[in-house]
Parts: C-alpha cells; sequence; structure tokens
C-alpha cells in the first residue's frame, strides 16, 4: 500500500502556530481521508518556521467499492414515481429488484459506488484542508485570494510505493502541486526532488534543515547545557523559550557569549526577561552566586567565522538593550531612595485609570490600604504593616522598568520596597499579592501578604459586581474568576477563618466612597431617575427640590441599605446602585460556584459541597472546605454511605408525617416509650454520639463528628429492620417520630444530608 | 562586523546604496513627502497607493518626527526626528524575501556571516484604520526591518495586497558601521573635505525640538490647529467632484490627506506636551482615523484608485 507526503512550503510561519498548525494539517486530511474511505496504518506531521508536512504510511491505494440499497415505491405505483426514483438512482427499470413486503411487493434498487483512486481524493482533501486551515491569522499575498499565514510558495504532495514515487496532481490558487522542496534558506537554498519521507528527510538533514521541531528542541536543549557546563554554569531551564526558539530555526546553532560586567547587578529577573523577551536568548547562571553571567542564542546556520560574527552582533544588541534597563533600574532606584519615595509613583499613578467606572490606579490603591487594614486582624497581620504594603504593593506600576516590563510588576515593587528601607513583610507583599496567578500558582502566606492579596482581589470583585461586569460564559476579560479562585485558594490554603459577607461588605462600602469622593458616582435620591435629580457629591437633592447636605457615611449606608441610588459616571454611563446585600450575596454565591470547581479537581461532588452551603457560617471558606471534606471522607466509607441512606428514609417518614399531622415532631423522644430493644438501641446510639459530636463541633473538628455520626449507621439500620415507626399506638408513634426527629437533627449538624444525591 | 572592499562608510552612502538597489529593481525613486508625518507608512505614496488595483512600485527616503521620542540628541538610539526608508510594491511580487535580502546585501551585510531571521511581528496603525501582516527582520538578533503585506488601509481590504518594507536607516546604518552611538555615525565619508557626523548635522535640531516639543509648544495653538485641520478635511472632500471652473471631475484626495497628515502630527505634538490623558488619546486617535478613512473612501473614486468611471 502506498506512502503519503504532503509539505506545504511557505514563508516564515510564526513560531507560536507552527505546532497546532502541524496538528490541524495532520487532523484535517486524515478525517477528510478516512470519511472517503481511505484508511491508513500511520500518521504523523512536523513543522519548521518554512513548512508544515504530512506523513501518512500505508494508506490504501483506493477508496473501496461502496453499494447502497434504496427503497423505492411500489412495483404498482404509477409510472411517474418509478421514473422518478429511477432518476435519482441513475438506473433502468430492469435493474431493480422487486422483493415480497408485508406492504406487497416493493422495488429495490442497488447503487453501487465505484472505489475512487487515493489521488483523486488526497487532491480533493488537500485542497479542502489548505482552502479552509484555521490559522488564527491569515493573510492574502500578491493578487491572489487564498489566505495563508504567510505566502505559500509550494505544495509537494506524492504517493510512493515499491514501484516508485507520483505525484498527486492539484492546483491551488495557481500553485501546482509537485515533488519538490527546498533546503534552509540561507545554506541550501535550491530545489530537492524527493521519492517519500525517508528520502525527504534525509534530503532535507543534508540541506541544513531538522525537520521534526523536538528534535531541534532537544539540540538546543542539549548544545546549551553542555556549553554551559564546559564553563562550570547551568542554563536557565525555560520550556516556553525553547519551544519558541525550536520554531525559529531549522538548523540551530548554539552560540555562547557574555553579559558585559556593567550589567551583572541587574536583579536576575530583569536580566533574564529583557534577554527573553527581546533577543529570545537563554540565560546562563553561575550556580555558586546564582548570578546570571552569560546568554545562549540560538542561530539558525553555520558560518565559515563559527558563528563569531552572528555572537559579536547579538552581543552588541544585548549591550543596547540592558543599557536602558540599567537606566530605568537606576533612575527608579533613585525615586524608592529619594524623600518622598514610592509614594511619588503612586501620586503618579493618580493619572493612570485603572478602569473609567472604577477610577485611577491610585484610588484602587487608595481602597485596598483601607481594606488590608481591616483584613489585618483576621489573617494575623499587623495592620499598620499591611496598610503600608498595601500602598506600596502597586506603586512600581509607574516605575519605569515595569512600563518596559509589565511582567515585571510586583517582582520590580520588592526590590524598590527593600531600596526604600521598608520592612521584608512589605517589600515581599509587593511581590506576592498578585498571587496565585493560577491554579498551579503558590499562594502567598505571610500575613501581610495575605491581607494585600485578599484586599486586592475582593476589591476587583466588589468593583466590577458594583459596575455589572461579572463573567459570562467564556467571557471574562478582568479575570473575575481567577481572582475569586484567589481568595479561595489564600484562605483555605493558609486555614484562614474569615466571615467573607462582612469583608466583602466593607469593600463595597469602600468602593462607593471611594467613587463619590473621585465624582465617579452622584446621588441619587428617592425614586426619580430623570435628569434633574442628578446631584453631585454629599448635595443630595431631595424630590421637593430641597438640597440636603448628607456626609458620606450617612450617603454610603443610604446607598448600601438601598434608601438611595448610586448612579450615573463619566461618559453618562449609568451605574445603577445595587444594595451591598444583594452585591454580597451574588459575590459569595459566585465563590461558592469557584469553590465547587476548586474542589471537585479535589475529588469532591458538587452535591456534598451544597450540602455544606446549606449550613450557617457558609461565608467562611475554610470552614465549608473542612466540613465537606469531612463528609466526602465519611461518605467514601461503608457506614458513611449506609448512614445517608438511614438518614434519608428517617427524614422521609418524619417529612410526610409531619406534613399528614400538621405538626412538627422536634422534641420530646423519650426512651421509656421506647418498645423494643432496637429503639433503646438508637437511643444509646444517639446519647453516645452526641456527646462526642457536641465537643467535636465546638473545635470544628468535623471529622470526628462524622465519625461519631457514621457509628449510628448499625442502631439506625437495625431499628428500620425490625420496627414500624407508623405504630396504632399513637402515643408510641408519636415517641418514634421524636426520635426521627433526633436522628435528623444530630445527622445534621455538619451538613444538610437531604442535599446528597444517590 | 567583517568590511569588504565596496562596503559603505556613511550614512549618506546606505541611502544611496538602497536607492540604487530599489531603483535597479524597477521601483520609481520618489523624494519625500514634504509634510511632518510619523513614519514613511504616511506618505501618500504608501497609503493612498496601497489602495485599489493600479500596480505599483515605489521606494523613498522619509524625514520623520516621534516628539515623544526626542531625548535631546543624548540617548544613543533615540531621536525625535529620524529616516525611514520605504519600499511599497503592489501586487506584492512572489520573490518580495528574496529582494529584500538583496537589499541587505547591497549595503554591506554579507550573508554568509550574518543570521537573518524573519520574526513575526503584525503591523497595525490605528491613526490609519490599517494591517497588515509579517516580520520584523532581525541581522544577529537586531531587528533592521519591518516586513508587511498590508491587508487593509482606511478601512478597505487591499485588493491586490502591496508588500512593504521600512528600514529605520539610523539603527541600520549603526549596526551596518560599527556605531554606538548614532551622534557618531559619519554623515558623509569620513575622508570627505569636511566630513560630517551625524551630530554635527542633527545634534542641536535634536535639542531644540525637545525642548519645543516637551515644554514649549502651545498646546493651545495646536488643538486648535488640529481641529482647524480635522474640520478642513472634511470641507475638501465635501467638494462636488465636477470642478465647475474646468468641467473636469477632480476628487481633491490629496489635499484632503495633507490635513488629514497634519492633524496627525498636531496630535502627536499634543501627546509629547502631556496635555492628553488616556481617554482622550483614544478619541483622538479615532478622529484622525476617521479622516483617514474618507480619504481612502475618496481616493478609490479616483482614477489612481482604480476608478474607471470615465472610461466606459
Amino acid at each position: 500500500m502506498p506512502d503519503l507526503l504532503i509539505e506545504l512550503f511557505s514563508e516564515e510561519i510564526p513560531a507560536r502556530m507552527q505546532r497546532r498548525a502541524a496538528e490541524d494539517l495532520k487532523k484535517l486530511v486524515t478525517d477528510g481521508l478516512v470519511e472517503a474511505g481511505l484508511t491508513y496504518a500511520a500518521a504523523a506531521s512536523f513543522s519548521t518556521p518554512r513548512r508544515l508536512t504530512l506523513a501518512i504510511e500505508d494508506m490504501l491505494a483506493a477508496s473501496p467499492r461502496q453499494v447502497e440499497e434504496r427503497k423505492g415505491p411500489r412495483a404498482d405505483a404509477p409510472e411517474k414515481a418509478i421514473e422518478g426514483f429511477l432518476r435519482g438512482a441513475g438506473l433502468t427499470r430492469d435493474q431493480l429488484e422487486e422483493r415480497d413486503t408485508p406492504k406487497g411487493a416493493i422495488l429495490f434498487a442497488k447503487i453501487e459506488k465505484p472505489g475512487r483512486p487515493a489521488a483523486e481524493i488526497v487532491a480533493e482533501v488537500l485542497e479542502q484542508t489548505i482552502r479552509n486551515f484555521p490559522w488564527p491569522k491569515s493573510m492574502r499575498w500578491g493578487a491572489g485570494t487564498l489566505k495563508w499565514v504567510r505566502p505559500l510558495h509550494s505544495i509537494l504532495c506524492i504517493t510512493s510505493d515499491e514501484a516508485g514515487a507520483s505525484v498527486v496532481p492539484l492546483e491551488v490558487d495557481g500553485i501546482q502541486s509537485g515533488d519538490t522542496t527546498r533546503g534552509h534558506r540561507f545554506l541550501a537554498p535550491d530545489t530537492i526532488a524527493v521519492s517519500g519521507f525517508e528520502d525527504y528527510e534525509a534530503k532535507l538533514k543534508r540541506a541544513f534543515v531538522v525537520l521534526d521541531a523536538e528534535a531541534r528542541a532537544e539540540t538546543i536543549r542539549n548544545d546549551a547545557e553542555n556549553a554551559a557546563f564546559a564553563q562550570g554554569l547551568e542554563v536557565v531551564a525555560d520550556a516556553g523559550l525553547l519551544a519558541e526558539v525550536a520554531g525559529l530555526v531549522e538548523w540551530p546553532v548554539v552560540l555562547m557569549g557574555p553579559i558585559g560586567d556593567a550589567f551583572l547587578d541587574l536583579p536576575p529577573e530583569v536580566l533574564q526577561t529583557s534577554m527573553r523577551e527581546h533577543q529570545k536568548f537563554f540565560s546562563v547562571r553561575n550556580p555558586k552566586t546564582g548570578r546570571i553571567e552569560k546568554f545562549i542564542t540560538v542561530a539558525n546556520r553555520t558560518t565559515a567565522d563559527e558563528g563569531a560574527t552572528i555572537l559579536a552582533g547579538n552581543e552588541k544588541v544585548l549591550s543596547a538593550r540592558l543599557s536602558d534597563a540599567k537606566f530605568f533600574w537606576e533612575n527608579d532606584l533613585r525615586i524608592a531612595k529619594s524623600g518622598a519615595g514610592m509614594e511619588t509613583w503612586v501620586e503618579n499613578l493618580r493619572n493612570v485609570t485603572f478602569h473609567n467606572k472604577l477610577g485611577t490606579q491610585a484610588e484602587l490603591i487608595d481602597r485596598m490600604a483601607v481594606l488590608a487594614r481591616e483584613i489585618a486582624p483576621m489573617v494575623g497581620a499587623d495592620p499598620d504593616e499591611a496598610e503600608q504594603a498595601a500602598r506600596v504593593a502597586k506603586a512600581d506600576l509607574s516605575s519605569e522598568m515595569v512600563y518596559e516590563f509589565p511582567e515585571l510588576q510586583g517582582l520590580m515593587g520588592s526590590y524598590y520596597a527593600r531600596a526604600a528601607g521598608l520592612s521584608d513583610a512589605v517589600a515581599d507583599a509587593a511581590r506576592e499579592h498578585y498571587s496565585p496567578l493560577g491554579p498551579s500558582d503558590d499562594v502567598p502566606t505571610a500575613p501581610a501578604s495575605v491581607a494585600v492579596a485578599l484586599a486586592e482581589k475582593i476589591d476587583k470583585l466588589t468593583g466590577f459586581w458594583a459596575i455589572d461586569e461579572k463573567p459570562t460564559g467564556s467571557k471574562d476579560p478582568f479575570a473575575l474568576r481567577r481572582a475569586a479562585l484567589g481568595v479561595i485558594r489564600i484562605l483555605v490554603e493558609n486555614d484562614l477563618g474569615i466571615g467573607l459577607i462582612s469583608a466583602l461588605r466593607q469593600s463595597y462600602e469602600g468602593l462607593l466612597s471611594s467613587l463619590l469622593d473621585a465624582k465617579k458616582a452622584y446621588i441619587l435620591d428617592g425614586e426619580d431617575n430623570d435628569s434633574e435629580f442628578w446631584s453631585l457629591g454629599s448635595e443630595v437633592m431631595m424630590n421637593d427640590g430641597q438640597f440636603v447636605r448628607r456626609n458620606y457615611d450617612e450617603i454610603v449606608r443610604a446607598i448600601a441599605e438601598g434608601e438611595i441610588s448610586l448612579s450615573k459616571s463619566l461618559e453618562g454611563d449609568n451605574i445603577r446602585a445595587i444594595p451591598a446585600s444583594t452585591v454580597c450575596e451574588d459575590l459569595l454565591s459566585f465563590l461558592h460556584d469557584r469553590l465547587k470547581v476548586y474542589l471537585k479537581d479535589q475529588g469532591i461532588r458538587h452535591d456534598i459541597i451544597d450540602a455544606c452551603i446549606a449550613m450557617d457560617g457558609n461565608d467562611d471558606l475554610t470552614l465549608l472546605v473542612k466540613r465537606a471534606r469531612a463528609l466526602s471522607e465519611t461518605l467514601k466509607t461503608d457506614d458513611g454511605g449506609n448512614l445517608i441512606q438511614g438518614f434519608k428514609r428517617a427524614n422521609n417518614i418524619l417529612t410526610q408525617a409531619e406534613e399528614a399531622d400538621g405538626v412538627e415532631y422536634s422534641y420530646g423522644a423519650d426512651v421509656k416509650y421506647a418498645e423494643t430493644d432496637e429503639e433503646r438501641a438508637v437511643f444509646a446510639a444517639l446519647d453516645t454520639a452526641e456527646a462526642k459530636i457536641k465537643p467535636a463541633m465546638q473545635a470544628q473538628d468535623f471529622s470526628a463528628a462524622m465519625t461519631a455520626m457514621a457509628e449510628l449507621r448499625g442502631p439506625i439500620d437495625a431499628f428500620f429492620d425490625a420496627v414500624q415507626v407508623n405504630s396504632d399506638n399513637g402515643m408510641v408513634r408519636r415517641n418514634r417520630l421524636n426520635l426521627l426527629s433526633r436522628i435528623r437533627q444530630t445527622c445534621s449538624s455538619v451538613a444538610d444530608l437531604t442535599k446528597i444525591e444517590g | 562586523m567583517k568590511k569588504n572592499q565596496n562596503a559603505p562608510r556613511s550614512f549618506q552612502a546606505i541611502i544611496l546604496a538602497l536607492q540604487n538597489y530599489w531603483a535597479t529593481q524597477g521601483c520609481a525613486i520618489l523624494q519625500p513627502y514634504d509634510m511632518e508625518v510619523g513614519a514613511g507608512t504616511f506618505h501618500p505614496a504608501t497609503t493612498l497607493r496601497s489602495l485599489g488595483a493600479q500596480p505599483w512600485a515605489a521606494a523613498y527616503v522619509q524625514p520623520s518626527r516621534r516628539p515623544t521620542d526626542g531625548r535631546y540628541g543624548e540617548n544613543p538610539n533615540r531621536l525625535q526626528h529620524y529616516y525611514q526608508y520605504q519600499v511599497l510594491i503592489k501586487p506584492s511580487p512572489p520573490n518580495l524575501q528574496d529582494l529584500y535580502l538583496g537589499s541587505l546585501d547591497a549595503i554591506g551585510i554579507d550573508m554568509e556571516l550574518h543570521d537573518i531571521r524573519f520574526v513575526e511581528d503584525d503591523w497595525e496603525s490605528p491613526t490609519l484604520g490599517a494591517w497588515g501582516l509579517g516580520w520584523e527582520v532581525w541581522c544577529d538578533g537586531m531587528e533592521v526591518s519591518q516586513f508587511t503585506y498590508f491587508q487593509q488601509v482606511g478601512g478597505h481590504d487591499c485588493t491586490p495586497v502591496s508588500g512593504e518594507l521600512t528600514y529605520g536607516l539610523e539603527r541600520l546604518a549603526m549596526y551596518v558601521l560599527g556605531v554606538d552611538h548614532v551622534m557618531d555615525m559619519p554623515f558623509n565619508d569620513p575622508d570627505a573635505m569636511i566630513p560630517l557626523t551625524y551630530a554635527d548635522v542633527f545634534k542641536q535640531t535634536e535639542e531644540e525640538y525637545a525642548r519645543w516639543n516637551f515644554d514649549t509648544a502651545n498646546t493651545d495653538v495646536l488643538l486648535r490647529q488640529f481641529e482647524e485641520a480635522e474640520a478642513h478635511c472634511k470641507v475638501i472632500l465635501d467638494q462636488p467632484a465636477m470642478d465647475p471652473k474646468t468641467g473636469k471631475r477632480i476628487i481633491m484626495v490629496h489635499p484632503a490627506y495633507d490635513q488629514c497628515i497634519k492633524a496627525s502630527h498636531m496630535f502627536n505634538l499634543l501627546d509629547a506636551r502631556g496635555v492628553i490623558s488616556v481617554t482622550e488619546r483614544q478619541a483622538y486617535i479615532g478622529r484622525v482615523r476617521a479622516l483617514a478613512k474618507m480619504c481612502a473612501d475618496a481616493f478609490v473614486q479616483t482614477r489612481a484608485g482604480g476608478w474607471q468611471g470615465d472610461a466606459a
């Protein structure tokens, strides 16, 4: 069976798109082939900066013949109907088969589709693939209409078997398929004819093209590590950069050069970022000092001078780049160490918009400082230190270094805070307060960092909730889900119990007062929304036209309680004031949803979380998670699972009886009315369990409470096996129902078990 | 940098080599546009001529001004006034990359010793309502040119597509000549009767303009001029196509586009004076883009823009 080789040769494909494009080429072509009946044994795709390649092994030489049976009209149907059927099937009357069926004699047609040669199918599939290729961005060129990521120059498409290779003829927008490609742009630019994949790969290699991106990456990694090792140094691993660089070269040549002495004192992160972002260089570190002393660049060719010219050029460019970085660093340090210090930057941020409805970065910082101070005692931080840390945390946004390298935000702040003589806790908070950025990112643990990180995220959540910019579907432009997950992880992973409703409320009220101060919001009194009733700041126009002066506290409280609305902002966009209670509850429920996702990843089912959310104090996420974990663990045990069944049975009987009798059985079960041993055993078991559960609940030891509860399983099962609750004796029945009520109450101490599914 | 016999020794030698090279390749060598622009792209030979179906091939030097980049001539490679070399060919020929590489060779970059790379860089000009895909071209890690296939200009699809090459001449020349500070670069031949450096020609003007751009330019005047240019551009394009005096169909695209260029430059000056806030910035850019779009709409109604209404 023949092999198929396809190569789409173009001008340089962006590195970040190559891998995906190779996969798409494979998927689109193989899907098309299989759909047309051409199966194959194996397929592999490859990419270089200038080509996408697909190699398919052992493909059918032709698609199999297909026979389709089509049911037609009755044999005695009108001629017209039969003619129509014949036309549709492309047959004549004598080719139809007449079959007796329960519905009479029916005509059947057998339509044979002959197999088609592979080349025909490949040509069709490849043309479709090229015309509909899912590039993230594509373009036209010259006078053509075809779209490709960059101009497409040639299409190699051949099938090959023992007898030899042949070109699959096709033409796309004037480009004729052939059996040739080209080697390296500079080292082997001529055309190369190939006869199959092995030949192709080998000839490319002789023409200075390593086809496989993984192989190029491996060469780069190896050569770089060896070069560094030979001088007692090590390469700073960077998988993303490695993949990118492997997509920028067809013939990787690793070159290592020095970083000028003048730049060695720059923070290593600055060196690394500058080299990676601007020059795509790897950093080479001295393991003894931890300093970055050299760089590695990957050239796309060999030269007669063994890369000397290339390396010299790269060194020069790096030197210019690092001169800039050094200039920024020194300017920034000068400001950080000056009298006003980082406060200078905070003042500059008064002119930088955070969001046009939520004020400036400086106003954000003011709010964070207040909130961090309020949160501090709850997380064991010093309020003064937390407030100071919050004021400093985002100051570096106006530093020159962060303007140049936004990804260094926070980190530069910590360098500058130390230089300004601020405490380590404050400096660390600057670096850590953005964390966690992703699900695998570490959460801050130092109290001041925790306070600032929480303040930052809570302010963000309440702010965007206040202006009704909540995430919807896949849209979350302000990364609010990430902020919510951050809040969750910081609290839970640090075992911090905080009543979030109160924190959210403080944040929301702080936001409103900040918006009023900044004249981003105005006060509207009463129910009338007409624009004439807009009034500014604390001067409130009442419905009778009187101005009433209220102080901010009053206004904020009134807004929070929904008495008056906050409305109207820049550019006439209205902010409908939402009462604090609504915002807080809505946000809490958003946090609960994110918590479900977070816990689901840890194997805790959503109904378990629902059962815990139903309990009081559900705005303390740490407590909530403890409940959920204990319940989840218990449910995994045999006793636990059965306890739920027993509980549900008790609950059902009780609920039905309460509905039927119109009373609530909640108190007064007495062992002296027990008639059977099984009943008495439940009383005894409840006494024992409750004695354990009560102290466990006080200690928030939900595992112990659940374990004690699970011990009820045996007596409850035995009770239901032996005892008929609905006794004829009214007093006995009442006593039993009250006993069930006690079971329900005891079993509901940790979570609302009625929410558990199954 | 290896020096060969014919390697250029001055800034102007590099410009002349490029002029020669692109002339040899068949481009019309145009002269700079006689107005203040932020980049060579603003020259009507690029913005307007990239529209419509008429073939085009032009190359030119364009003095460009970016008031915010002024550093009083002290920064080794930042200037508020600098030169771009611009090539525009429509439709983009299939061998444009090779033609481009030939131009590097022509200015003395030895292809055997250097590492030339095409690194993804998409181009977008919010003020011109234009975008394209292409690369920045690296020579040994140094960005030496911008290479773009225009997809849209002034909101119009480019059919056919123009290939645009932009060389930052000072930076490229500093690299070729091995100079570390732009002011040290020989402007004419170092052995000339009167050798002149870049500093001899431009150091004083950089100082003067930096002071004026940052501190002295009268923002009220600039703002008024911006608004006048904006209004004027619209008035020009509002005129009927038929010229009552000659009886000919004359759409005054270029005069209107001059006002668009002027508005754009006034905006750049206002920006350098720091009087435009972040939110206003977008609004100003939008206003210039609206002018560019009107000019593009008008240009495609002219013969140079592919209008064939009078052929029939």
